[in-house]
């Protein structure tokens, strides 16, 4: 992969007016397929959830899954768009492999919902209004095993394997208009976006939205114009970029390489590209044009979807809290602060807060375990805090143990590695290896008398106020218990002591 | 040649149910006629004596136990080869399907099996149903019984001869734009393509999605009605079949009365280019239908000269996009190319290698009519043409009750005589296309023999969508009062075939 050149960023946006779009492709959570009674479900050993409509055998026929119109109905209303009378789908042609048919089964000029809009608030506390185009119905392809060749790409490979278990899973594409004005955010703000449509889909129920699946995916378009100009630029279309920190960071490396041509005087290439997560950098996809043709017609095979007004409005009156109103009340009930919050919001941790404090955690303790250890651990790891598998019940009881004395800080630490490691929830994993702090008096008292053996003057240092001459004291308590003594109770027990 | 073959299902059915003949004997007797005939005929890609004696011996043992049987039990049927079936192959007449078994069947089928109709074989036909004559069947022409130096019509040639040399009494078609009327007038035999919807598709290789539809093939009017009464019916795994039922046929081809019925001469459908004996047939029959009782209009149609059109555009762009699904990655056949086989080298040597002249020229065709640039000039506007003519009838059913023409402008023609002329093989569904285009019912009945070449002509009644219980009792009257002139049935006067060992 050759190595682009990237402008500097603010030197970016000080020569060029960012301009993006984002296409975000949800995987719905049907039971069965689009088109088929297939099980829907990710994972399964290749090609046993498949059937003569999913791999196109001669004579088979769709017929729509209606619980995955609803769904898309429902995410068309969460987004406040119209809802489309006469949904007709199309036939969008195309050979490729992992297209049983070699065509997809979409929505080309008659999607089921149109024209709504998305309010999203940024970490900086900017609010973005982001007007959406369309929200259609389509299904998704097959997946792809490239084997032999350095790449895994087609290109080079010996063979392919075709899994055609995702091939006809129901979709919803939300395609954004052009945004604009967010300037040095737009990066951030296209994954708040995506974020918020996460936070919808999830609430909806309709969609399991873990990114890392393949359930949420984003295409980001991104171009460049220098300021005041009123044409576009040439855009790009990075694809399938599957974390909320692969969006920012991929729109990011996209302004900063296209302006360093643009600089240059170097045209933009409009193509796909795709973003390499562990190069953090984006590579040439397929060239793409407004003229590729997929010769769209409608399908004549599927009768259009034609809703009443009756199942909209039953559908409308299901939709759950808007993402900026729930917000507003969880912070309100959680008593954060606007930049505590705002952190929390940022690193996508509503859920688990929310799951977390339901399961018994005061808000402030479940703040903390996952803004900050459970945060920098899945830093460590490279991964997105929300991938790891721990769940609220276990955070939350977690903060019990603590609360109640039984753990200290560094006891708890260790025991959610544990816990993380897979062995069980903290209370169990507490007995199991024996883990809980020492708040037994007799036991500590000996721990200080042997220390206090060695430092016989830090009685006197703390009865003349001198505090800090107690850590000395602590610190060889702590040591001598292997980390298991509770510090606060000896830091009283050695004043007490002191002062009697 | 055995009696029992000649008679009509409507009496076989009888026979079968009194126990006076068994199943097995039936269906040995029609498997008799096959190794009689067939050499010559070609009606059948595929038969396999031992799937259909078994099916029959089956009903004989269950009809023995007293169970309750359906009406058309025992009789046997032939399966026109571009619907699926799990014990026989299906390649609907294409080298790119050759061998392939399908590990379901059609909704037809199943419904034939459910009521015990034991299945003699896989008829011919045209590759995918493209053609007028099964001369482009990749595995060989059928002949027509009548002259076997001649056409059986096409698509469907395979179960219109079938029928007509007595190797079935009944057989299943399919007709996109007239593959089972236009066999049906060239061998004088009965042939119905339903309402759009009446039948289910699930199963049917697909040639154009929003025109096929598949019907009933046989001798006469009410065995046609007993068929489609067998086959009709929604079906969930056919999103455009209509939810409900559109009544008994052969309640409607036993009526045989046509007085106070408005029936339409439609004025596009006659005169030039249209053969003097089909036309004179054709009028007297006008005549027979008023003397009935019959009121005789003159309806007009003007945008049916744009039919042939508009459905050469909408059948090649349908077919070219469900055409795709033959890539070699899944089923049927696949051929390696010279050098590097790329999936895009191997799609399309085994694409060259395994469709024919007219599937080839079709998807070709149709992938230009969609193309950006041309959607709008050629499939846009053929859209456009297809509401046109669904008005023109519209405003003709608004004066007539059903609608009539000569199914075809000619007799049976000889083999290879238009297969190098594409366009005047297309002009023989100029009658036909309409029905299609618009979703409506069309039947084609026989309506006696041309003076020029005493070959079989046929006539056809049209309804409006939905309506096809008037087909069956106008042209189950027509029928009868035929028979009453001719002293006996239309198949009756076909030459007896040359029988080989
Ligand atoms: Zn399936």
């Amino acid at each position: 992969m050759a190595k682009d050149e990237l402008m500097n960023y603010e030197k970016a946006l000080e020569m060029f007016e960012v301009v993006i779009g984002l296409e975000v492709h949800v995987e719905l959570n049907t039971k069965t397929k689009m088109f088929c009674g297939c099980r829907n479900e990710f994972g399964d050993e290749p090609n046993t959830n498949v059937c003569p409509i999913c791999i196109a055998l001669p004579g088979a026929l769709p017929a729509v899954n209606r619980t995955a119109v609803e769904s898309s109905i429902s995410i068309g209303l969460a987004l406040d768009c119209e809802i489309a009378s006469n949904g007709r789908f199309a036939r969008k042609n195309y050979f490729y492999p992992d297209l049983a048919k070699n065509f997809q089964t979409s929505q080309y000029d008659e999607p089921i919902a149109f024209e709504g809009a998305l309010t999203v608030e940024l970490p900086s506390g900017s609010v973005h209004n982001i007007q959406i185009e369309r929200a259609h119905m389509e299904e998704d392809a097959g997946k792809l095993t490239h084997i032999g060749g350095s790449t895994g790409r087609i290109q080079g490979a010996e063979y392919s394997l075709v899994d055609y278990n995702r091939a006809g899973v129901p979709l919803v594409e939300i395609v954004t208009k052009p945004v604009y004005g967010a300037g040095a955010e737009a990066p951030e703000l296209a994954a708040a976006y995506v974020r918020s449509i996460r936070e919808i889909v999830k609430g909806l129920g309709v969609s399991d939205a873990k990114m890392e699946r393949g359930n949420v995916r984003c295409d980001a378009n991104v171009s460049l114009r220098p300021h005041g100009q009123e044409k576009l630029g040439t855009r790009t279309e990075t694809k399938n970029v599957n974390s909320l920190r692969s969006i920012e960071r991929a729109v990011r490396y996209e302004i900063q390489r296209q302006a360093a041509l643009l600089a240059k005087g170097t045209a933009i290439i409009q193509e796909t590209r795709h973003w390499h997560e562990d190069k953090g950098a984006t590579s040439a996809g397929r060239p793409k044009s407004d003229a590729d043709d997929y010769r769209y017609f409608p399908e004549p095979d599927l009768v259009p979807v034609q809703p009443s007004k009756e199942l909209i409005e039953s559908l409308r009156a299901k939709l759950p809290e808007k993402p900026a109103d729930r917000r507003k009340r969880v912070q309100a009930e959680w008593g954060f602060a606007d930049l505590e919050f705002r952190d929390v919001v940022n690193a996508d941790l509503l859920d688990q807060i929310e799951e977390t404090v339901r399961a018994g955690a005061k808000p402030q303790a479940a703040r903390k375990w996952w803004t900050g250890e459970l945060a920098r651990i899945a830093n460590s790891q490279d991964k997105d805090v929300t991938e790891l598998e721990i769940s609220g019940a276990h955070v939350a009881e977690l903060t019990q143990l603590v609360d109640a004395g039984k753990l200290n800080d560094r006891l708890a630490r260790e025991v959610l590695t544990y816990v993380l490691g897979g062995e069980g929830s903290p209370s169990e994993i507490v007995s199991a290896r024996g883990l809980e702090v020492v708040s037994d008096d007799g036991a500590l008292i000996a721990a200080i008398d042997a220390a206090l053996a060695k430092q016989p003057d830090v009685l006197d240092a703390i009865r003349e106020g001198r505090m800090q001459a107690a850590g000395a004291v602590i610190g060889a308590v702590m040591q001598a218990m292997k980390g298991s003594a509770d510090a606060g109770r000896v830091r009283e027990l050695l004043i007490e002591k002191a002062n009697a | 040649m055995s009696e029992l073959i000649r008679k009509n299902a409507s009496e076989l059915v009888e026979l079968l149910g009194k126990g006076e003949i068994s199943s097995v004997e039936l269906t040995q007797a029609h498997l008799d006629r096959s190794m009689a005939v067939d050499h010559d005929v070609h009606s059948y890609l595929h038969q396999d004596a031992s799937t259909a004696l078994s099916a029959a011996a089956d009903i004989d043992r269950r009809r023995a136990a007293g169970e309750k049987l359906h009406l058309l039990a025992g009789l046997p049927i032939a399966v026109k080869d571009n619907l699926t079936t799990t014990d026989a192959p299906t390649t609907s007449g294409s080298k790119i399907l050759e061998g392939w078994v399908p590990p379901y069947d059609a909704t037809v089928v199943k419904r034939i099996r459910a009521a015990g109709l034991p299945i003699l074989g896989k008829t011919n036909l045209d590759e995918f149903a493209m053609g007028s004559s099964t001369e482009f069947s990749a595995f060989g022409p059928s002949r027509n019984p009548w002259d076997l130096t001649r056409i059986p019509g096409g698509s469907g040639g395979g179960s219109s001869s079938v029928v007509a040399s007595f190797q079935a009494p009944v057989a299943i078609g399919s007709d996109t734009g007239g593959s089972i009327r236009f066999p049906a007038s060239v061998t004088g035999t009965v042939g119905n393509k339903p309402t759009y919807g009446a039948v289910s598709r699930y199963g049917l290789i697909a040639l154009a999605s929003s025109l096929d539809q598949v019907g009933p093939v046989s001798r006469n009017v009410l065995d046609s009605a007993l068929i489609q009464d067998l086959i009709a019916g929604h079906d969930p795994h056919d999103s455009t079949s209509l939810p409900e039922s559109l009544g008994s046929m052969a309640d409607a081809a036993r009526k045989l009365d046509v007085k106070g019925m408005r029936i339409g001469v439609i004025k596009e459908l006659m005169g030039e280019g249209f053969q003097p004996g089909v036309m004179n047939r054709f009028k007297e029959s006008v005549n027979l239908l008023q003397q009935a009782g019959a009121e005789i209009v003159e309806v007009s149609c003007p945008n049916f000269e744009y039919a042939i059109a508009a459905y050469y555009l909408i059948l090649p762009a349908e077919a070219s996009s469900n055409l795709a699904k033959f890539d070699s990655v899944r089923f049927g056949l696949r051929v390696a190319p010279e050098g590097n086989p790329t999936i895009e080298r191997v799609m399309a040597a085994t694409r060259e290698a395994g469709f024919g002249p007219e599937v080839k020229r079709r998807i070709i065709l149709g992938t230009y009519a969609l193309s950006s640039g041309s959607y709008e000039h050629f499939y846009g506007a053929a859209l456009k043409v297809r509401t046109l003519i669904q008005r023109d009838f519209a405003a003709a059913f608004e004066k007539a009750d059903v609608l009539i023409s000569p199914t075809a402008p000619t007799t049976a023609f000889k083999i290879g005589e238009k297969l190098e002329d594409p366009l005047a093989m297309y002009l023989n569904d100029i009658a036909t296309i309409p029905a299609n285009l618009a979703g409506i019912p069309g039947m084609s009945v026989p309506n006696g023999l041309a003076d020029e070449d005493g070959l079989p002509v046929g006539i056809q009644l049209l309804a409006p969508a939905r309506e096809d219980a008037r087909l069956y009792q106008v042209g189950a009257a027509l029928e009868k009062m035929h028979e009453d002139i001719w002293g006996k049935r239309m198949i009756d006067f076909a030459p007896e075939l040359e029988v080989r060992g």
